[in-house]
């Protein structure tokens, strides 16, 4: 016994990607809905054993690639201290210098979203901070979020903004977050991030306006020396979805 | 202390309780990168063979975090029972093991039992008991709480509304909500994980939460789930907050890096008393917790995963929850890597919430850098109905599109339904029947369009 779904579904979906409004065989999902749903799934699969090749980020500058400790995504997605730590080699490549923010676009758990998504923020943001010293650009593999303290620490950097691939999803394989942290050190905890995501070209965040709020971030930690939890996101959203959108990690254990 | 354990002929030697303790617990990969699991299974059978034998007063003098440093090793000390613990007190965790599988240990006891309790001894027996015995126990308990409508009742089982969206659109959640409402989920909570932590944004999604509970007047209670001391302001500025959330865990310092402490949490809890939005109850917290939290937080003293995790719930308890449950596959591979480790995980989380007295759910759920699928959820989610849970999540066809991972179906609540015969909280069923959106067996009429234009007239 299966049910099509009925018309004014249509405009209800247009509203969201979230699987509303599915057919169903008794209680349960039409089996065309559950296949439907078995080849996304295996396709965020790909998207996790997927490594990030800095050529196809098309830079304007050159960059510096690093690398964590973890040896290849089977043992970077089992041990996430190992993708927290700078292999030997990589620290060597990062030159110590007097730098106020470091970019890093970082694999993550899905290089795809730092390979579509890293440069175009980068070229926005870059032009709002002009009057900022801003460190060679890092592309760092098999990386988690805390990599990017150790990073900052090597190259001299007051503040770090991680550009990291998050998890991937079935909707959106492809989507990024931001992770800026002032005054970033070794062991650092979360609570001291602030987070901007869900950046990705399937109804979430603009590159552009996840720029901007990464700039009003940016200048509110300076101006006030800190980042995290602390820092609430005070200014107002003009259009709804469309505005600001941050949230500080650790908030809801559902990091990365 | 160190303690020992001799089978077939050898010697087992521990150093610690924690140590006992970790190498006692199932293996998983969470463990093994802290560097506490058993380094083979032999010895994680010599270590449950001098569990057994351990006296439960032991887990009084040998905490695994230090009173002087640790709030939450206070709290469990300070607020420990002794004569809730008087039944079991001469016992052994061998000894309680069997004691709570008797015919004669029955739900009453066992609620009177919880406040005698610590976590540490909760942990221990839970690594002594099989899948079937973490559920035959569970089932026995009821905890019972009330906000809007009543939960943890017998024969029912509530389900959160998981409408999340990945820029927090209005519409985008208002048609998830929707399309769960009509599915018959909910009436645990509404609760949205906004992706942004902005503070207008926040007041929107509560007054939008607000405004369909009031236009509908439907007994359920919303919540956002942003941290607490967001909430708190939300609640100064007058937000229609019914529940306050936030993630627990079983340290001080991993919940430093949640950035809370027990002292806001208590501020918070007041606050919202004082509100007094409940109409059948007063209970107005709600917690998240799973196993790797501390580890994550690189706060876990070296103790196992599954220990910290009930020291979460001694946590929980002390701020009498409507609403408490693991986030079980969520935190990814490196903690609970396939199916089989996410189901085990489930159902100890459970029953040690259970046993501690807590209104136990759970997110069945998992990552898609897990070794896990949907027909492993269907396993947990049937095993967690046997065992009577309080509330299982649901989320549009499984997939949340904010998180970007998966959890259970709405439909999978009809299911459990179905299958199990349990029904959703008395309040919210007798709202289904007056919407006539459930048949005379109590079936979800399955979506008609007839029934989304007389629920929504106007698309707007």
């Amino acid at each position: 016994m299966t049910d099509d779904p009925p018309v004014s579904w249509q405009s209800l979906r247009a509203r969201t990607s979230a699987r509303i409004g599915l057919a169903r065989a008794g209680n349960t999902i039409s089996g065309a809905a559950v296949r439907e749903f078995q080849f996304a799934h295996v396709r965020a699969r790909h998207a996790v054993s997927a490594t990030l090749d800095a050529r196809r980020l098309n830079l304007p500058q050159p960059c510096i690639e690093v690398e964590s400790q973890a040896a290849d995504r089977a043992e970077y997605v089992r041990r996430p201290d190992l993708g927290r730590q700078l292999s030997a080699a990589g620290r060597e490549r990062l030159p110590h210098g007097q730098y106020d923010v470091v970019f890093v676009i970082a694999d993550g758990l899905s290089a795809m979203a730092a390979e579509r998504q890293g440069a175009a923020v980068l070229a926005v943001v870059r032009p709002l901070l002009a009057d900022w010293r801003i460190a060679p650009l890092v592309v760092a593999h098999r990386a988690r979020v805390a990599l990017g303290d150790e990073i900052a620490t090597c190259l001299g950097a007051r503040c770090v903004v991680m550009m990291i691939g998050e998890r991937p999803g079935l909707r959106c394989a492809e989507s990024m977050s931001l992770y800026m942290t002032w005054n970033p050190h070794v062991g650092m905890r979360d609570s001291g991030r602030n987070c901007i995501s869900n950046i990705h070209g399937h109804g979430g965040l603009s590159a552009m306006a996840a720029a901007n709020s990464l700039a009003w971030l940016l200048k509110t930690a300076r101006m006030r020396g800190y980042s995290g939890v602390n820092l609430k996101d005070e200014t107002c959203i003009i259009e709804h979805g469309a505005g600001q959108d941050q949230k500080a990690v650790a908030t809801d254990g559902r990091e990365e | 202390m160190s303690y020992h354990a001799f089978l077939g002929g050898e010697k087992f030697r521990f150093s610690s309780l924690k140590q006992v303790l970790a190498y006692a617990s199932p293996y998983r990969t969470g463990d093994e990168l802290a560097g506490v699991a058993a380094p083979d299974p032999l010895q994680r059978i010599g270590a449950r063979e001098a569990l057994a034998n351990i006296p439960l007063r032991t887990f009084l003098d040998e905490v695994p975090v230090p009173y002087e440093t640790d709030e939450v090793t206070r709290l469990i000390i300070d607020s420990h029972d002794t004569t809730a613990f008087a039944p079991v007190a001469h016992m052994t965790v061998g000894d309680l093991r069997d004691w709570l599988l008797h015919h004669e240990t029955d739900g009453a006891t066992l609620a009177a039992l919880a406040p005698g309790l610590t976590p540490e001894m909760v942990a221990a027996v839970s690594k002594l008991m099989r899948n079937q015995d973490l559920v035959s126990v569970a089932r026995k308990i009821t905890v019972r709480t009330a906000f809007r409508n009543t939960q943890g009742l017998p024969g029912r089982m509530g389900s959160r509304l998981q409408p999340n969206h990945p820029v927090d659109s209005l519409p985008g959640i208002a048609a998830s909500m929707l399309d769960g409402l009509l599915l018959g989920v909910g009436d645990a909570v509404v609760g949205i994980n906004p992706a942004s932590d902005n503070m207008a944004n926040a007041r929107d999604i509560l007054h939008m939460l607000e405004g369909v509970r009031v236009q509908y007047d439907i007994p359920m209670q919303t919540c956002l789930l942003t941290h607490v001391t967001n909430t708190l302001q939300l609640m100064e500025r007058n937000a229609p907050v019914d529940l306050v959330f936030q993630s627990i865990s079983g340290t001080q310092e991993a919940n430093a890096g949640f950035g809370i402490s027990l002292s806001v949490l208590s501020e918070a809890h007041m606050a919202s008393q004082s509100l007094g939005r409940g109409t059948v109850g007063t209970n107005t917290m709600y917690f998240e917790t799973g196993q790797g939290s501390a580890l994550s937080a690189n706060a876990h003293h070296g103790m196992d995963q599954q220990t910290a995790e009930v020291r979460a719930y001694a946590v929980a308890r002390a701020f009498s929850p409507l609403l408490v449950n693991t986030v079980v596959g969520f935190i990814g591979p490196e903690y609970l890597y396939d199916g089989k480790q996410i189901i085990r995980a489930g159902l100890e989380d459970h029953f040690c919430g259970k046993l501690m007295g807590l209104p136990m759910g759970c997110d069945v759920c998992y990552t898609n850098h897990a070794e896990a699928d949907q027909d492993d959820m269907d396993s947990l989610m049937m095993l967690l109905c046997t065992a009577g849970i309080n509330f299982l999540i649901a989320v549009p066809g499984s997939d949340d599109i904010m998180l970007n991972y998966q959890s259970l179906s709405y439909h999978d609540i009809q299911t459990l339904r179905s299958l199990f015969g349990v029904r959703a909280a008395p309040e919210f069923e007798t709202w289904l029947a007056a919407h006539d959106l459930i048949d005379a067996r109590g079936r979800m009429r399955v979506n008609s369009p007839d029934i989304l234009a007389r629920m929504i007239p106007c698309d707007d």
